[in-house]
């Protein structure tokens, strides 16, 4: 039992906007006319496509396969045909293109034959294996291959469910724990199996009742009181891992350690559900729930094939008009879609369309006062305000020593700051730059590497070819005094078989 | 009057074996200027300098005998920072216009497998053979542009490396005063 709750530090408590996608129950949407699915869909791997154009392929079939140890499976999200494979927008903010696999969905939405995994039954190794091969990774934004998470499975004490949602907006996890709860607590039940935890702590922000309601309503009907169904308060980023095992358990993971290092691990709710379906249903994942608000006509939850382009699902939504740009994530940590042709990854969990009204341009940039306000509501303990003199003058090594990395963009920072200054895109810049940096110097010492080991190759080829000259020149220079000798001697021979020869053979010329 | 020169002499002699033993077994190998030196120089080894690769000029400018603004890559970041380190007079390279990252490509259709290019390459990043197709290690290259005038059939092209998520960089967010009038 948990028996009292801690802080983390800093956070802000910014307007929910929850109301507006939270009241109507998760509808299907409709399939587009094609599904652009990429082969990346998790933070450290891709897929290996396995299927041409004009292969038929049914609903749930694996068109991808896990592309190494960090890989993950990818499935059709509908039956239909394979038109190509393709370089398609990603739904980055760089706007760039993958490789991605088009399918047009036939209508039938056919399903492939499904095998469920029991649990109880199935050995370890073959649940992690079917965790890889179904594509599951974090669906709470991060996507994490969720095999890789899971590791070998052995110092892991408590499992944390994570339905914080602390992002304003965003309610796709909230209505998920409210509908489909009996799915969450299995899911959330293999996953302790497969850690080997002994306790499980869900973590819900205490402004959805609703959810918390149905999860200890799901956990009581299922028997065992074995989980802990934990309203934890609301303050953003609660939902943020570190800070979630630090409400519920007291625990502060250093930045350069991980949550598995004290025992602890933490999954999101939505990625339990997908767990249940890949074993208890044998679904793999194909679709998520998706939070479609802000400046539409029918703003809510929906169930969206991965694939499915932004433009579809937003016209579906009906957006209205005054709509200026559209959000993929939350307005605090999402970014702003370069292309709607995006399609839904599986790390896509809300898509905001933002007009001036709901999110006013920000006013003018002032300069830093350096009143502070950044490093209170900081949740990491940064000095939010040294790290942004330090970006802007780039000065990345110094940047780096106020431990920019630990930085996990959170956004509170430049939410409080009176200056409206927007701290979070300096420190984006500046670990960008670093990182390429890193990689130019990686670059730099390797090139550095191969060319002196190429001058060291060709003075040594140098040496070793005046080594082979000067012995051939000794060799035959021997041979040529050996020879001289042998013919000098043959010479000799000769002149000394000569001279009777001669006497007979002069005798006739004697008398000239 | 002896003494003094007797305490002189003795710690001459003792200093002297102290350095000559110094010298001996403290030794630098190397010319620790000039690593200091190479270590800013982008390792391109594309010999626009005119010295054969980034170590030869590392070794010529800590020798004195070559300037700090002759490297392109580098541009004027790099002479900047090499005159730092030295203590010199900055003198301004001119910035590359733009500092792309670029790779060597062989377009194989073309290719007659002369192997020239092989020879060329500072930092061995093109593979094959005689009469064989050669082709580019391309996370090897450090598009130096050294296989370029060799080749007698001109199939080689530089060509910018593709952005990818891992590559792409977040555009500084200073934006420059404008200019109203």
């Amino acid at each position: 039992m948990i028996s009292r709750l801690f802080r983390f530090r800093g956070g802000i408590k910014p307007a929910s906007h929850k109301a507006e996608s939270s009241a109507a129950p998760i509808r299907p949407a409709p399939l587009p006319r094609r599904l652009v699915v990429p082969l990346i869909q998790g933070s450290r791997g891709s897929a290996r496509t396995i299927v041409t154009a004009g292969d038929k392929v049914l609903k749930g079939q694996c068109i991808g396969e896990a592309e190494g140890a960090g890989g993950t499976a990818i499935h059709a999200p509908a039956s239909g045909t394979v038109l190509e494979i393709g370089r398609y927008p990603m739904a980055h903010p760089s706007g760039l293109e993958s490789l991605a696999i088009v399918i047009e969905p036939d209508g039938e939405d056919r399903w492939i034959a499904t095998e469920p995994l029991d649990p109880a039954s199935a050995s370890r190794e073959d649940l992690i294996l079917r965790i890889q091969a179904s594509g599951i990774v974090g669906m709470g934004g991060a996507t994490f291959p969720s095999h890789v998470k899971l590791g070998k499975g052995d110092g892991i004490s408590t499992l944390l469910i994570n339905g914080a949602e602390c992002e304003p907006w965003i309610t796709c996890d909230d209505r998920l724990m409210r509908e489909r709860a009996v799915d969450v607590v299995t899911g959330a039940r293999i996953l302790r199996q497969l850690s080997g935890a002994r306790r499980i702590v869900v973590g819900i922000e205490d402004n959805k009742p609703e959810a918390i309601a149905a999860m200890t309503a799901a956990v009581r009907e299922s028997g065992a009181g074995d989980i802990d169904i934990v309203p934890v308060p609301t303050r953003y980023p609660a939902g943020g891992e570190k800070q979630l095992i630090r409400v519920l358990t007291g625990i502060e993971v250093p930045a350069s350690k991980i949550a598995s290092d004290f025992g602890v691990q933490c999954f999101n709710v939505g990625t339990a559900h997908a767990v249940c379906r890949a074993l208890v249903h044998g679904e793999a994942m194909i679709s998520r729930i998706v939070t479609v608000t802000g400046n539409v006509e029918r703003p809510g939850n929906y169930e969206v094939a991965l694939g499915t382009p932004v433009s579809h699902l937003l016209e579906f939504c009906g957006v209205k008009a005054g709509t200026s740009r559209i959000l993929m994530g939350g307005p605090m940590m999402g970014f702003t879609l370069p292309s709607t042709e995006a399609p839904v990854t599986k790390g896509s969990n809300c898509i905001i369309a933002a007009s001036p009204a709901l999110f006013p341009p920000a006013p003018p940039e002032q300069p830093c006062i350096r009143c502070g306000s950044c490093a209170s509501a900081c949740p990491v303990g940064l000095h939010p305000f040294e790290l942004y003199w330090l970006s802007r003058a780039k000065r990345f090594d110094d940047a780096s020593k106020y431990r920019l990395f630990d930085c996990i963009e959170c956004g509170c920072c430049a939410y409080v700051c009176p200056g409206h200054i927007p701290l979070v895109d300096y420190f984006r810049f500046a670990k960008s730059e670093i990182r390429a940096l890193g990689e130019e110097q990686k670059a730099a010492s390797q090139a550095r590497t191969r060319f002196e080991s190429r001058v060291a190759r060709l003075a040594r080829e140098k040496a070793e070819k005046a080594a082979r000259l000067a012995a051939k020149v000794a060799e035959t220079r021997a041979g040529l005094a050996a020879g001289d000798a042998a013919l000098i001697a043959a010479a000799a021979e000769r002149a000394k078989a000569q001279p009777a020869v001669a006497d007979n053979d002069t005798s006739p010329t004697d008398p000239t | 009057m002896l003494a003094a020169l007797l305490v002189m002499t003795g710690i001459a002699l003792a200093l002297g074996a102290a350095l000559g033993y110094a010298a001996f077994h403290f030794k630098v190998e190397g010319n620790p200027l000039a690593e200091q030196i190479d270590a800013i120089l982008p390792q391109t080894q594309c010999a626009q300098c005119g010295y054969p690769g980034c170590k030869p000029y590392a070794e010529a400018v800590a020798s004195g005998e070559a300037e700090t603004n002759l490297c392109t890559p580098g541009g004027d970041d790099g002479a900047r920072k090499l005159a730092e380190l030295l203590g010199r007079e900055f003198k301004p390279r001119g910035t590359p216009v733009e500092k792309l990252t670029t790779v060597a490509l062989i377009d194989e259709q073309t290719c007659i497998g002369c192997t020239l290019c092989i020879q060329a390459c500072p930092v061995d990043a093109i593979v094959g053979a005689a009469k064989q197709m050669h082709t580019v290690v391309s996370r090897i290259c450090t598009g130096c542009e050294l296989c370029l005038p060799p080749c007698p059939v001109d199939c080689i092209t530089l060509v910018e490396e593709p952005r990818t998520p891992q590559n792409w960089r977040w555009k500084y967010p200073v934006t420059g005063l404008k200019v109203v009038a």
